[in-house]
């Protein structure tokens, strides 16, 4: 801990989310290396199907911390962050339809080719500008924000909050599930976009591509964390928390609880989209089964159980719950379900500060004491 | 009984005629009273007498049916909403002693502190010497300096009281709304609870719902009697405690 005094404020006694940092950081170097530089018969060798798992998992976190930060500062319960997830999916996976090109089987230069098999003659409006990536960049931003932002403007301002708020969050990513499965919302339907070729040119197949997707969604979950700690260390952090915990307090000390809530709110539904954007080219396919309601509330077990409200808690659960369904659903698929269901009982239960209050509860809870 | 109809120049809140119903249940029924600048203020009535109504109307969180409230000669507040009119000079205690609970004893009060309540202005914010000197000094107002770095939840009931009242206080108001701020306290924290009180009227109005006669007695100030949504008597505590409707409604025989 040399280091130290050069840190910025904002990372100053928080020590689970610069060994967070640390390792994530040190991650996006070595797995990369693991895999491109070190012979498959090396024992540190890391076989590329660990980095695309891995990157996945990492994916996850990202969309994890995107949920702490509202649920656990803000005390905003959403049941729907897969939605904003799939859309930020869903806009990376235009951009790599548009770039199969002519190479898809029915070999259209323009048309992906569930639109020449539904017999579309042009390309829908809102697919224009997706083969270019910074718009299609800029889309994984915009679509999740632009979304939050009407639909937390109508719910924060009639102060919709609690269950309320939880519910109508999940008819939101339920009604996309529908819409997303007609084929005619131009989005592919059932089977979603897939088939994927080659992002900027670089062949997706390409152990060296799946590396530095890998690097990529470990900064952009070093990126999102850095962001979260400085708006959670923040004044704004405080008053989120103030409205948590006595949001008619807050108005009367003079705060926009709405305004507040509408901030994070977005920022949230954009990092989530910025991890479904990391999420697609890693497994190669997005569909519309990506707003199903049982998803979302799979990322709040993933918080909870990991500590809700301290960030690298978030994370923590999103690794290691994800890390435990690809283990379980390979040993017993069938119980996986119920273990998730007993897990999120057991953690509300007894660890109501997830793991991350089991590693530092006891330092915490005597903070304060005279 | 003191009607609105002649209120003087120095009027820092003026109700006029409100009327609020819920459900067909009259709570506030033409009710009208004024305060003065710098004046402290006791409310009492029975239960339904429409008290803490007249709170939520005049800090937003009740829009009345009909009437008026006007604050600081200018300002009609029964159209603001809450965080609007807290920002024009209105600071409010709840009953039920409300601190922000996971925060320290100083965060509450750097919360509170007067200035920009925008989002740009929390997420850059620092505090600067001359804010930190205020929150000492309220600190020391509301005997609380010990206790700075502890958590708000930790603190006793009295504590969170005085915390609450430490941090209307930060909020710089020129109005402060007080409900049954001694229920739960013990005799001394009440005489220091009216203490604190009667330090703070010094420099701004308050106005205090209460049920503790003693602690109205205590307090000594004009009292207002509320009964079923009106004004029934006001004056001195004496005055109200001679007076044959009060005894009837309020007091008893």
């Amino acid at each position: 801990m040399t280091t130290r005094h050069h840190l910025p404020g904002f990372l100053t006694g928080d020590r689970g989310g610069l060994v967070l940092l640390t390792l994530v950081l040190g991650a996006a170097l070595l797995v990369p290396a693991g895999n491109l530089l070190l012979a498959e018969s090396h024992p540190l060798h890391v076989p590329t199907y660990l980095v695309g798992l891995l990157g996945k998992y990492l994916a996850f976190a990202l969309l994890a911390l995107a949920v702490d930060l509202i649920w656990g500062f803000a005390g905003i319960l959403s049941l729907g962050h897969g939605a904003f997830f799939a859309l930020g999916g869903y806009a990376m996976g235009m951009y790599l339809m548009r770039q199969i090109g002519a190479r898809g089987v029915y070999g259209h230069p323009v048309l992906p080719d569930f639109m020449v098999f539904l017999d579309w003659q042009q390309l829908p409006w809102y697919w224009y500008g997706f083969d270019l990536f910074p718009v299609a960049l800029l889309m994984v931003f915009l679509v999740p924000g632009a979304l939050a932002l009407v639909f937390g403007w109508f719910a924060f301002r009639s102060r919709v909050s609690g269950v309320y708020l939880s519910i109508i969050t999940q008819a939101m990513t339920y009604a996309l599930l529908l819409a997303f499965f007609r084929n005619d919302m131009g989005f592919g339907g059932n089977n979603g976009l897939t088939d994927f070729k080659d992002l900027l040119g670089f062949d997706l197949q390409a152990d060296a591509t799946r590396a530095a997707l890998f690097s990529a969604t470990a900064l952009a979950l070093a990126g999102g964390y850095l962001l979260c700690r400085f708006i959670t260390a923040s004044k704004l952090g405080r008053v989120l928390r103030a409205i948590r915990d006595a949001e008619s307090r807050t108005r009367f000390l003079g705060y926009r609880v709405e305004h507040y809530k509408l901030f994070v709110f977005v920022v949230s539904a954009m990092l989530a989209g910025l991890a479904g954007a990391l999420y697609v080219p890693q497994v190669g396919i997005i569909n519309p089964g990506e707003f199903s309601p049982a998803n979302s509330i799979e990322i709040i077990i993933w918080v909870a159980v990991g500590g809700r409200g301290t960030l690298f808690g978030a994370v923590l659960g999103a690794l290691l719950v994800n890390y435990g369904k690809t283990w379980f659903t390979g040993a017993l698929p069938e119980a996986w379900l119920y273990l998730l269901g007993g897990l999120f009982i057991g953690v509300t239960l007894f660890l109501p500060r997830g793991v991350v209050g089991l590693l530092v509860g006891r330092r915490r809870d005597l903070e304060g004491s005279p | 009984m003191t009607t609105a109809a002649h209120r003087p120049d120095d009027t820092i809140l003026y109700l006029d005629a409100i009327s609020v119903s819920f459900d067909g249940f009259k709570a506030l029924d033409g009710l009208s009273f004024y305060v003065r600048r710098g004046e402290l203020r006791a409310i009492i009535g029975p239960n339904g007498a429409g008290k803490t109504t007249m709170m939520d109307v005049v800090t937003g969180k009740t829009h009345p049916d009909i009437g008026q409230v006007i604050f600081a000669d200018r300002v009609d507040l029964t159209r603001l909403d809450e965080a609007r009119i807290a920002n024009l000079g209105i600071g409010r205690k709840f009953q039920k002693p409300t601190v922000f609970e996971t925060q320290t004893v100083f965060d509450n009060l750097e919360l509170a502190l007067a200035g920009d309540r925008g989002l740009w202005a929390a997420l850059f914010f620092r505090l600067d010497p001359a804010q930190r000197q205020r929150i000492d000094q309220v600190l020391e107002t509301v005997r609380l300096t010990d206790h700075r770095h502890r958590l708000a939840g930790h603190l006793s009931h009295g504590q969170k009281q005085w915390l609450e009242i430490g941090m209307l206080l930060m909020q710089n108001p020129q109005l402060l709304l007080v409900d049954e701020p001694v229920a739960g306290m013990t005799d001394e924290e009440t005489q220091r609870t009216a203490q604190m009180l009667k330090e703070i009227a010094r420099s701004r109005s308050v106005v205090v719902v209460e049920h503790d006669m003693a602690f109205v007695k205590s307090l000594d100030c004009r009292v207002t009697v509320l009964h079923e949504g009106a004004v029934l008597a006001e004056g001195s505590l004496a005055t109200i405690q001679a007076n044959e409707r009060v005894i009837e409604v309020y007091l008893g025989r």
